[in-house]
């Protein structure tokens, strides 16, 4: 394949949507030599590759469809090759690391509460197997020095890890060019056509024809969805998070509320609100959520906040991702989930394949189908 | 007579206040003084140990009273200063406002303050931003080094300590500032080597047309004054261009063109100045509109005739709102305080315009020969868009300007791609001393006005506070349940 | 870099730097003392090790930070120096967990 120059109003594949799982598939998809086109949105937009909390996590994905779990852990075993093509590509290393990671309990319910959860999750059937442990607060200590004496205890699983999701997010634009893939940024899309060979895409900006058409929209992809013939009934989860000053090294795990990055600020995360569009940050949040930062690691108490944001999840009902082709529409695909860091390497690796080889095959996708979400109407 | 209360803990501070105003400079204590006047209840909030602002640093308890050298301009603050803290206002120094937003429940807005290391909120019906100017990023190759800071820092530790820079020192830049801090350091004693004049010649063309104004205003008779005093008194070199500082771990000459030859003057201390520009990033956290002066090449608030920001409620006075000068930036607050009473009910609109109007005139006095000055001293594009790939841009992070233009390259259209592609503005002055070099950036290679690039979107908190002090904040069920799941 | 006038008032306050005594005067903020006590370098950066100094003096640079009495982060030009203060270079990110210790 042949890389499209800038003017070309042609393209085997256009992925709608630049943030992490656009990215991730348009760079599996430019790797394999295909003509990509990626139509992205502007510097201001609702982007969670930009608010994300950056972690690679497995334990506690997967209550209600086991598939899901299997799916995470097999990004997260694809992520230490991933990171390292990347690093070759570009010479940017996105600090991948899998040093197993926390969820931290500040009281014996909590603990409780996490142990049954843990429990339900592995004993579905179909369950895809791996390791954990629920650690009572001596060990938790034993391993993690810094925790407070709140702590209760902790879940704790060795295939959890961390990245700098915002160097993956430059590493992933800046291969583009290497890869031939077409990026257009401030090429918001407006209608999509399908064609008998093909869709005719439109914006402010002009149109463009595609063979292919991956929507990696995020929330735009329930605007999106009904024009090629697919449901994607998703919608914003709102987010805070803080972050500090750097800091020296202290903290030798992720946690999942609680991080600290390679350039030694620590994240602080991350809340859980259904408040529509609504990205402001407040401070009752904020609050509940560094009071209970200072009790996971008292040490944090001290340090300076440099900033604070929220950003929106791509939510689905059951929280679980959607991977779809349009039956109406063939070659129109959709891949959306709040996931976008951990299920990267599976975008870039998996997903990106299967969309150049034009389907997802029934029995290993069939359950991440939107058609979950097709009530039969009542009686 | 009544006088202003001191503000030293959380506790002292009242639940909500009809006016809280950030800055205690001549704007901020100016709409003080006006709007207790009118019978608000008024909060001062101000970083600095006393009032003053910048423009008048540590008028109230100068190291060196009636010091000559800080000139008769520096003393007007003098009187301001006493009839603010003469005024019926709560005062809060000492004190850093780290964030502001629309109250969550009823009206008005709630104001995040950090007080003597402890957090609060306070509310306020409305708001007065007095937040001042800062000095213009001057992103040249070196500017990091130790030995290298701001004309107006070395100016700050003039007022507060009576300190003058010693040994070998070389001030650089542009701006009627620069000679102003020329003036004081001479006057009390400071040896210059040199004073490196980067205005572009080519600016004088530009200011043609509004000199008529300007040998009509204010500023002239001062300026006159400054450029006489300076060019007898220290070695002005006009025409300078492609300034570097150089050393090794600290600064040891500086290196700058002149006429097309390279020279190179051995130095203790470098002060740079390429003026000054509005301090908005509480204003911009707020959610405040803003846009692109193209003159004064920097973002200003959109403001109306009361000064009130596109946020119901917010005002911004002072250079806040553009720089327009210390004598101005008092007249803005008094009229942005009249604003803020009339949307209270304490003045109706026949009052509100009759009290303004004598303050408008002589506002609009002062403003006559701003443009001339703000067109003549444009500072020259390549220090304020490094050409070299080396130079630092973003301080805190280290980012060079090089690795902007290959981002931009690489299809970010905007800061806050960048941000999230570079870290540039993430550090903890937020951007303060990148965001505009930045924006400028990006337009010039892009070949688009700054306008259409956009700023960084700030975000609180705006000045650091610590996570106890966030914890300490209060909570509700509803954040509880957000978090704890 | 900086001298007192002459005609300079101010109390004479005597504070630590990494150890050594100095001296400067009440009014000076942190920055201010260890300018005019001929210290222009009070860190290197966490990103680079770069050595850096006080810039702004006015609290928007960042620059001038250190640590003070054990805390470390502190913006110098920001704080009044006190009578005792015990004031630190710092090297690299704050060490945060040392600091509790």
């Amino acid at each position: 394949m042949v890389a499209k120059t800038p003017a070309s109003n042609e393209t085997d594949i256009a992925v709608i949507g630049g943030g992490l799982v656009g990215s991730a598939i348009a760079w599996g998809l430019g790797r394999l030599g295909h003509a990509v086109t990626v139509l992205d949105e502007g510097d201001i937009a609702y982007r969670a590759s930009r608010g994300n909390f950056a972690l690679v996590w497995v334990q506690s994905k997967g209550l209600g469809m086991p598939e899901y779990a299997g799916w995470t852990k097999a990004s997260a075993e694809q992520w230490p090759g991933f990171a390292a093509a990347l690093h070759e590509e570009t010479g940017l290393d996105v600090r991948y690391e899998q040093p197993g990671g926390f969820i931290l309990c500040l009281s014996e319910a909590e603990l409780e509460a996490r142990r049954d959860a843990m429990m339900r999750l592995h004993n579905q059937p179909a369950m895809v197997k791996y390791p954990y442990e629920i650690l009572d607060h001596a060990e938790t200590k034993r391993r993690m020095p810094a925790i407070g004496p709140d702590v209760a205890g902790s879940s704790f699983c060795p295939l959890d890890g961390h990245v700098n999701s915002l160097r993956l997010f430059r590493a992933l634009h800046q291969s583009f060019s290497r890869h031939g893939i077409d990026y257009r940024p401030e090429h918001d899309v407006q209608t999509i056509t399908p064609l008998a060979d093909g869709f005719e895409i439109i914006g402010a900006w002009g149109r463009l024809k595609a063979g292919k058409v991956v929507l990696a929209a995020g929330l735009g992809n329930a605007r999106l969805g009904p024009m090629v013939g697919l449901h994607v009934p998703v919608k914003p989860s709102k987010g805070q998070i803080i972050v500090t000053e750097k800091a020296a090294p202290f903290l030798p795990h992720p946690v999942v509320t609680i991080r600290q990055t390679d350039e030694g600020g620590v994240m602080i995360g991350d809340s859980q609100e259904d408040l529509g569009f609504n990205t402001v940050v407040t401070n009752p949040v904020i609050s509940t959520m560094a009071e209970r930062a200072v009790r996971m690691f008292p040490v944090l108490g001290g340090l300076n906040v440099v900033r604070t944001w929220s950003a929106l999840r791509v939510m689905t009902e059951d929280g679980f991702p959607i991977y779809d082709q349009s039956a109406s529409y063939p070659g129109a695909f959709v891949a959306t989930c709040h996931s976008g860091v951990t299920l990267a390497a599976n975008h870039a690796l998996t997903i990106a394949p299967l969309i150049a080889a034009g389907m997802f095959p029934e029995d290993r996708f069939g359950v991440f189908s939107a058609r979950r979400f097709h009530v039969p109407a009542a009686a | 007579m009544a006088e202003a209360s001191s503000i030293t803990t959380p506790a002292e501070l009242d639940a909500a206040y009809d006016l809280a105003i950030v800055g205690a400079g001549p704007a901020g204590m100016a709409a003080a003084k006006e709007a207790a006047g009118h019978g608000l209840s008024v909060l001062v909030l101000d970083e600095n140990a006393g009032p003053g602002g910048q423009i008048y640093r540590a008028i109230t308890r100068s190291p060196a009273p009636g010091l000559a050298a800080l000139g008769a301009d520096y003393w007007k603050g003098a009187p301001l200063a006493a009839d603010f803290l003469a005024a019926p206002v709560h005062y809060a120094a000492g004190t850093t406002v780290w964030s502001l937003a629309i109250a969550a429940e009823g009206s008005g807005h709630e104001i995040g303050v950090s007080i003597a290391g402890a957090a609060r909120m306070v509310a306020a019906r409305e708001v007065i931003l007095a937040t001042g100017a800062l000095e213009r990023p001057f992103p040249v190759p070196g500017w990091t080094l130790p030995g290298v800071m701001t004309a107006g820092g070395a100016q700050t530790m003039l007022k507060a300590s009576g300190l003058v820079p010693d040994g070998r020192v070389v001030l650089a830049g542009s701006g009627p500032l620069l000679y102003l801090l020329a003036a004081q350091f001479v006057a009390a004693g400071a040896n210059i080597s040199a004073l490196l004049d980067t205005t572009p010649s080519a600016n004088w063309g530009r200011a043609l047309p509004h000199l008529p104004a300007f040998l009509a205003s204010p500023y002239l008779r001062k300026g006159l004054a400054l450029l006489w005093k300076t060019r007898r008194s220290l070695r002005v070199m006009r025409g300078v261009s492609a300034i570097s500082a150089e050393g090794d771990g600290k600064l040891a000459s500086v290196r700058f063109s002149k006429g097309g030859a390279a020279e190179t003057l051995p130095c203790d201390l470098l002060l740079l100045h390429q003026g000054v520009v509005p301090n908005i990033n509480l204003s911009n956290a707020a959610g405040c509109a803003q846009d692109w002066d193209e003159t004064q090449l920097c973002f200003t608030p959109r403001l109306d005739a009361w000064f009130e920001s596109s946020v119901p409620g917010v005002a911004i006075a002072g250079d806040g709102a553009g720089i327009a000068g210390a004598e101005s930036a008092a007249l803005r607050g008094t009229l942005a305080a009249i604003g803020a009473a009339f949307r209270l009910g304490h003045l109706d609109a026949v009052e509100r315009d009759s009290r303004a109007a004598p303050v408008r005139a002589e506002l609009a006095r002062m403003g006559r020969g701003r443009a001339f000055l703000d067109h003549f001293y444009q500072p020259a594009k390549p220090l304020r868009i490094p050409p070299q790939d080396d130079t630092i841009v973003c301080r805190c992070e280290e980012v060079t300007a090089g690795m902007i233009r290959a981002a931009v390259a690489h299809g970010v259209t905007g800061p806050n791609q960048m941000k999230s592609f570079l870290r540039c503005g993430m550090g903890p002055c937020q951007g303060r001393q990148c965001g505009l070099t930045v924006t400028e950036m990006i337009a010039e290679a892009r070949g688009l006005p700054p306008t259409e690039i956009g700023a960084l979107r700030l975000r609180p908190p705006v000045k650091p506070i610590t996570l106890s002090e966030l914890a300490s904040l209060p909570k509700t069920e509803a954040a509880t349940r957000a978090v704890v799941r | 870099m900086f001298r007192r006038l002459p005609e300079a008032r101010g109390e004479p306050l005597n504070f630590t730097l990494d150890g050594k005594p100095f001296s400067a005067r009440s009014g000076d903020s942190v920055a201010a003392a260890l300018l005019a006590a001929g210290i222009e370098t009070c860190r290197a950066t966490p990103v680079s090790g770069a050595p850096r100094g006080p810039y702004c003096m006015m609290g928007v640079c960042f620059e001038c930070l250190v640590t003070i009495d054990g805390v470390g982060n502190r913006q110098g030009c920001l704080i009044p120096l006190s009578e005792g203060m015990r004031i630190e270079t710092q090297q690299g990110a704050r060490a945060i967990a040392q600091e509790v210790a």
